[in-house]
């Protein structure tokens, strides 16, 4: 191919730009591949196998970790998305008024204190509520998640928001629909995509959390990445790569949804 | 007629409101489970550190002096803490130089992205976005699997006689900033994709019209215009590598501390809480200082176009 001048090309940046993208995949692709490695160690491949996997299925600590998780991110996204929704409305389409940008702040602020300060912080507020009211449930590691989901929820919820003008709405309160009836037969259809969006990005940055979940979690209350922690730092095997592959295979089920859910409003 | 501006107000404040009541159910979770705790924690800060943890209910600036200062058990003199001290300079150092590694490498890769067909953009665009929502712990794990003594790099070359023994890679600053970079390089491109794509190809053209070279259109035409894509990066990737905690952890080891080791380690086996907390203040300070600058740069960046 001849190679004609394009005022968009820059010398050198195809070749960083592969080179990055074969860097980003290269250390997740020897993860997987050894996830199936018959032996133990990374310097062999000894013929594939599943038996990780098994070993993963079969441990219990795993499938009790697996299982906490999803009840944690269930709970959490459900609850972060109803609450994000709820103030995405309160805080779109409307002339700026007292307290909005005080809105904003508060909503963002999880997004904006580093995690560990966040997770120090709740160490230290719920060891104290622990003590007054004795209970020690997952209840704290669920409120801790929902609270730094709204903001992502938030996020698409808003930016759908925007996009939406008021006159189909206006449209059915002229003709008489009651309020609850707008939001429910005109806002919320159209809203839906952004509210799935706002679900699924609070429900996987749940599952994926990893800082304040170890400071708040009580003993026994282990998530997947709290316990891939724990392993990781006392030994490793390829079981773990074998339940990295699965989280990561649950990972790009969800990112895949949510691109198409994406571009079907586009 | 004359009631009329009466029951507009009226309707608006009624408005008013509702939105409060709607959002209240937010507000009130991040209040309890985000802000608050956060405000006890500054609390937290001026009290005397508990014999096992927690904290007396005494008035102390020892957290605070902790900081920088350590204090003799001896003669109770007070002299620079020099372990806090080269942890925050580790911290800022190697946050800085994830900062500037992810540009290098994001910068070029996310224009290759904005300057695709419409067509595979996007599917470029999402093997960005896959990394970027896969687990930070995973993806550091997978770091880890490299560059460990029995990892792919050492164990490929011990089988071809390169080596007799493995390297040490992990546990060094190399092996933290190998990962936070690795970790960290989609927040780079994400935002700089964001302005790239908006860039106006016509004043490119221009440029070359006027006979300019590719890299002086680099500096002197792009460059400038996806400034704001370039501090957004900056921005997004400097405050979690500031207070990474799971990376420098792992790669890092007990050795190579970074400041959000230095906090866990004073609510773990160092049992001093109100350091700790003085710790994460300053670390929450230096995160609010970087984020005004980026408001001050967006907000002057936005003047100047608008």
């Amino acid at each position: 191919m001849a190679k004609t001048f394009s005022i968009r090309r820059q010398r050198g940046f195809t070749t960083i730009a592969m080179a990055c993208f074969f860097a980003l995949y290269l250390p997740i692709a020897v993860l997987v591949f050894y996830s199936f490695n018959a032996g133990e160690s990374l310097a062999s491949f000894d013929g594939i196998s599943l038996r990780w996997f098994t070993k993963a299925f079969q441990n219990q600590q795993v499938i009790d970790a697996s299982i906490r998780s999803l009840q944690i991110a269930s709970f959490a996204a459900v609850v972060a998305t109803i609450a994000a929704t709820m103030a995405a409305l309160a805080t779109t389409r409307t002339e700026p008024y007292r307290g909005l940008t005080l809105k904003y702040a508060f909503i963002n602020q999880p997004l904006m204190i580093p995690e560990i300060v966040t997770a120090v912080a709740l160490l230290i507020f719920f060891a104290r509520v622990k003590i007054w009211t004795g209970y020690s449930g997952l209840g704290y590691l669920i409120a801790a998640h929902t609270a730094f989901c709204i903001p992502f929820a938030y996020l698409p919820i808003r930016a759908r928001l925007e996009n939406m003008d008021l006159t189909l709405e206006k449209a059915a309160a002229d003709l008489y629909a009651t309020p609850w009836n707008t939001f429910r037969y005109v806002t919320l259809p159209l809203l839906w995509p952004g509210i799935l969006a706002g679900f699924m990005l609070a429900f996987v940055i749940s599952l994926d959390d990893v800082v304040i979940t170890e400071f708040v979690k009580s003993a026994g209350q282990d998530t997947l990445p709290t316990y891939m922690l724990g392993q990781i730092r006392r030994s490793i095997t390829p079981e773990m790569n074998a339940i990295s592959t699965l989280f990561l295979l649950l990972s790009v089920c969800v990112v895949t949804v949510f691109f198409i859910v994406n571009r079907k409003r586009v | 007629m004359t009631d009329m501006p009466g029951t507009i107000e009226a309707e608006k404040s009624r408005d008013i409101r509702k939105r409060w009541l709607l959002s209240l159910p937010a507000l009130l979770i991040i209040l309890l489970a985000s802000t608050g705790p956060l405000l006890i924690v500054l609390v937290y800060s001026f009290l005397t550190p508990g014999p096992y943890g927690d904290v007396q209910w005494l008035p102390s600036l020892e957290g605070w002096i902790g900081v920088v200062m350590e204090k003799d058990i001896f003669d109770g003199t007070f002299s620079l803490a020099d372990a806090h001290v080269s942890i925050f300079m580790r911290s800022v150092m190697l946050s800085l130089a994830t900062t500037v590694l992810t540009l290098l490498v994001g910068f070029p890769t996310a224009y290759f992205i904005a300057t695709r067909p419409e067509k595979t953009r996007e599917l470029w665009l999402f093997l960005i976005t896959i990394p970027f929502w896969t687990n930070l712990l995973i993806r550091t794990f997978a770091i880890l699997e490299i560059i460990r003594n029995e990892g792919l790099i050492n164990g490929l070359m011990l089988k071809f006689g390169l080596i007799s023994k493995p390297v040490q890679m992990l546990f060094t600053d190399g092996a933290i900033l190998t990962g936070m970079v690795y970790v960290y390089l989609p927040l780079m491109v994400l935002p700089l994709y964001a302005s790239m794509e908006k860039l106006d190809f016509r004043l490119v053209e221009a440029a070359y019209d006027l006979y300019a070279t590719p890299f002086r259109v680099l500096r002197k035409i792009i460059f400038p215009l996806v400034k704001p894509g370039v501090i957004a990066g900056s921005i997004l990737v400097f405050i979690p590598a500031l207070g990474a905690y799971v990376t420098p952890s792992i790669l890092g080891g007990g050795k190579n501390m970074m400041l959000g080791n230095l906090i866990e380690l004073q609510f773990g086996q160092g049992r001093n809480w109100p350091l700790g907390a003085a710790l994460s203040i300053t670390l929450m300070l230096i995160v609010m200082a970087a984020l005004l600058v980026y408001v001050r740069n967006a907000g002057s960046q936005g003047s100047r176009h608008g």
